[in-house]
């Protein structure tokens, strides 16, 4: 531990901590440590337990067992109040500010300056003012946030963080929504407030900025806690071995590949804002791939990357803002998801329980939904007979374990559900199968049946895309690799032969050395 | 979670006492209730009185029956009683060939004949359904709010065009399907029953049906599973307004008279009617079962106060506590739902 050398005990000290789920060890006696002005590099892919250690840093949780220590002395944080009493603020991703409050009520937002029963406008500008001269905020504080860009309103949640008396503020991903000056200006803001003693925890998903602007990192992965350092003492490429370097042995890499040289979808140039007139807002760049009959796609990327909204788009549940969509080499117009199934397409998106289920439904009504023209008898009565028969051949196809088809699709297991709702895909016989985070939250050995009948699909002739935050899993069944960053194509690679150390290299580097 | 050797359906095996009660709920408190008024006041037991109830309910069982169909796609609607007033009185004008001789009573009256009025209420009604299913799908305007304005659009039309006074007297062919019987039973409720069981085989045995429970259980799920959400919504709408329109041809029919105030307060009724009979709020979740079940618990409620002599103001109390308590008794439901 690097402020061990001399006795002074760290500012903040984690020691052991662990944190379980129900059928889930999110941490497992995790260490971490930041001492005082030291701005802190926080690593680990998505699921590694980061957000759950912060959450216990925040008090929005308590740990299992473990301990936390400010200035050598223990503290417990019952709540987010208690933590940010003692001086710890954490800032979100997603901005906590009331839009239509101006910058001082923020600021003041629950603390309001004043009398006992007066709120004192006079008194909480004046503070703002200050604070925001401090970090270089150039508006009045009677401004209303709602008006302020995003870079602005991120300086707005610094003030209230100081406003707080912080010792640590924790960020979040302070970049993901910045430009470059941008980001120029956040670094001028946190070395300032190393300056006066102030740590920051810095979480990102770039590891360029690590090297730029932190002094000291932890990586975390799969709940345990797998290195810390100096960033002056590491290298990119060391920090990237630490994050991915998991055992995969559970994963057989595919033997023989089925792929076709028959294109069955192709994408050019799909580009998608978030907000129409905001032509900053960047979801897709420029995305183009293509994926054959019979191949199995892997599109790899951190979250936000633009994976899933390069599926939604193809998929006609987003709106595109410009390419093409070519099926069998034809360009085709997809406005909504029924014009993809009519096009062959389906897609089994990220989020099972919000996006693709219905719950209180039974596993039957499920599995058919999709597919009413194949079991639609005269006058557009669903035929039961035909619709049981149905179930019952992708029952036994794929394994489902229910107790009849009339169960409610909510009791089953995720591995189950997951399989109903790719039953539901293969009911429309599609050409071009995009599955989303197709094992999330499944135990291990669904996981590998998923896998198996991904790889079986193809074999029968099927495209299939897979998009999935573990690149084992990518590795393990992709044909060829499409990576992403930032809503760009960053790279792509022959599936056999590609190593997670590249992978992470084409999806977190800003300039990638291969392209 | 390393249960790939146990099959995780076993738990479901289980008998899960409470979702039985909970299905059952409305019919086993119906029968406490009728247990109740029978002990403390024989005449309730009758069939004169049972059919009366039946009758008394039939037409705000017609609207419910539209209404659960509007409300298992989380959706709601205030307008049935206004849209019934407008609707009624178009049917009587149509009955009566025109707006003059208003009043004149018996088999002499000279219009149109009960088919078309019929007609006339219904197309009324699928219309009057159709614009607010457009407002609440194109517009984007909240299923509350269009139907709150309805309510008042609606009336007022009724208002307009009876400019104040009922249209009264038609001939017997036109009040026989409000007053007439077949053996026993009232013609009201045999139109109930019948169309009851068309819209249960609607919901559970044809594709729409079907759709119409994924999108109210789910309606991202629905969009991405390739069903039209937006016609599906719009066309309960209209189902709604098919039901106000034969409900009020019906309605007028038993009075032998339409006029602007009728139906005044149905929307509370009829929207208790559904949720009482196990139709959640929330969508997704309910059957034409437990809605006809629902109905006649509250026509036997009513009438059983009556019979009791307790005041209208305070069945109107009992009413709407009740209406709290089912939605209070469905969110519990959901909230165990959701844990399973």
């Amino acid at each position: 531990m690097q402020t061990s050398s001399d006795d002074v005990p760290p500012l903040l000290r984690m020691t052991g901590i662990s944190k379980s789920f129900p059928g889930v060890k999110a941490l497992e006696n995790v260490d971490f440590a930041v001492g005082t002005g030291e701005i802190h590099a926080f690593l680990g892919e998505n699921g590694a337990g980061k957000s759950t250690l912060l959450k216990i840093l925040s008090g929005a949780q308590a740990p299992d067992s473990g301990t936390i220590a400010l200035d050598g002395k223990p503290v417990v944080f019952a709540t987010p109040q208690e933590a940010q009493r003692s001086g710890i603020v954490t800032i979100y991703q997603e901005f906590t500010l009331a839009p239509d409050m101006s910058i001082a009520e923020n600021v003041f937002v629950g603390r309001e300056l004043g009398s006992r029963f007066f709120v004192s406008h006079r008194q909480m500008e004046e503070e703002t003012r200050k604070l925001s001269k401090r970090i270089g905020l150039d508006r009045g504080p009677a401004t209303r946030v709602r008006d302020m860009a995003v870079a602005e309103q991120q300086m707005v949640e610094i003030a209230r963080a100081l406003s707080m008396k912080s010792r640590i503020i924790v960020m979040d991903e302070p970049t993901s929504a910045l430009s470059r000056s941008e980001v120029e200006k956040l670094y001028a803001i946190i070395r300032a407030l190393k300056a006066d003693g102030i740590s920051t925890i810095f979480v990102t998903h770039r590891l360029d900025e690590v090297f730029e602007i932190c002094d000291s990192f932890t990586v975390l992965r799969d709940g345990h806690h797998v290195g810390q350092g100096r960033v002056a003492d590491t290298s990119i490429e060391g920090i990237i071995r630490m994050m991915v370097g998991r055992d995969v042995g559970l994963l057989a890499h595919r033997q023989d590949s089925s792929a076709t040289a028959e294109v069955a979808l192709e994408v050019r140039n799909l580009t998608r804002r978030r907000k129409a007139t905001d032509a900053s807002a960047i979801e897709l760049h420029d995305v183009s791939f293509s994926v054959h009959k019979g191949e199995i796609l892997g599109i790899a990327g951190l979250v936000g990357a633009g994976r899933t909204e390069s599926a939604r788009a193809i998929f006609g549940a987003d709106r595109l803002d410009s390419g093409e969509v070519l099926v069998g080499g034809r360009a085709v117009a997809i406005a909504s998801p029924a014009d993809a199934i009519a096009h062959g397409i389906g897609l089994v998106p990220e989020d099972r329980k919000q996006q693709a289920l219905f719950l209180g439904l039974a596993i039957r009504t499920n599995l058919s939904m999709a597919a009413h023209d194949r079991i639609t008898g005269w006058g557009s009565f669903i035929n039961v007979r035909r619709e049981k028969d149905l179930v019952e051949d992708y029952r036994r196809k794929l394994n489902i374990r229910m107790t009849s088809d009339e169960q409610l699709v909510g009791n089953l297991s995720g591995g189950n559900q997951q399989k109903v709702v790719l039953a539901r895909w293969l009911a429309l016989r599609p050409g071009v199968l995009i599955v989303d985070e197709p094992t999330r939250g499944i135990d291990v050995g669904a996981k590998v049946e998923v896998h198996n009948l991904l790889i079986e699909m193809a074999r029968e002739g099927i495209a299939i895309i897979v998009i999935s935050s573990e690149l084992p899993e990518i590795l393990a069944l992709a044909d060829r690799i499409v990576t992403m960053r930032e809503g760009r194509v960053t790279g792509n690679v022959p599936g056999p032969g590609a190593t997670q150390e590249q992978l992470m290299t084409l999806m977190t580097l800003s300039k990638p050395k291969a392209a | 979670m390393s249960t790939t050797g146990l099959p995780p359906s076993t738990r479901d095996t289980s008998f899960d006492a409470f979702g039985f009660i909970a299905r059952f709920a409305p019919l086993i408190f119906l029968l406490v209730l009728m247990a109740i008024f029978a002990i403390m006041e024989p005449r309730f037991l009758s069939s004169i009185n049972l059919f009366n109830v039946m009758r008394q309910v039939s037409i705000t069982g017609l609207l419910a029956i539209g209404m659960t169909f509007v409300i298992l796609t989380a959706g709601i609607d205030l307008s049935v009683g206004s849209l019934l007033a407008f609707a009624g009185l178009v049917a009587a004008a149509v009955a009566k060939g025109g707006m003059q001789d208003r009043f004149t009573v018996g088999d002499d009256a000279v219009g149109y004949g009960w088919p078309l009025a019929a007609l006339a209420a219904i197309i009324v009604g699928l219309i009057g359904g159709y614009l607010q299913g457009f407002s609440i799908t194109r517009l984007k305007v909240p299923p509350f709010v269009v139907t709150l304005g309805g309510m008042s659009v609606f009336r007022g039309a009724a208002l307009l065009f009876a400019a104040g006074g009922p249209i009264s007297g038609f001939d017997k062919a036109f009040t026989w399907w409000g007053q007439g019987k077949i053996g026993p039973v009232p013609v009201p409720v045999i139109i109930f029953l019948v169309a009851a069981a068309i819209a249960h085989v609607v919901l559970r045995y044809m594709r729409f049906g079907r759709r119409v429970y994924a999108v109210g259980g789910n309606p991202e799920a629905a969009r991405l599973s390739g069903l039209n959400v937006n016609a599906i919504i719009c066309s309960v709408y209209v189902i709604m307004g098919f039901f106000a329109g034969l409900g009020a041809f019906v309605l007028s029919a038993r009075l032998n008279s339409a006029e602007a105030v009728a139906g005044t307060g149905y929307e509370l009724t009829v929207i208790a009617s559904v949720v009482i009979g196990g139709t959640s709020l929330f969508g997704g979740v309910g059957t034409i079962f437990g809605t006809v079940i629902g109905t006649i618990l509250i026509g036997v409620l009513l009438n059983g106060l009556v019979l009791m002599n307790v005041s209208s103001y305070i069945q109107q109390i009992i009413i709407g506590v009740i209406i709290v308590l089912a939605v209070a008794f469905d969110t519990f439901a959901k909230s165990r739902r959701k844990r399973g």
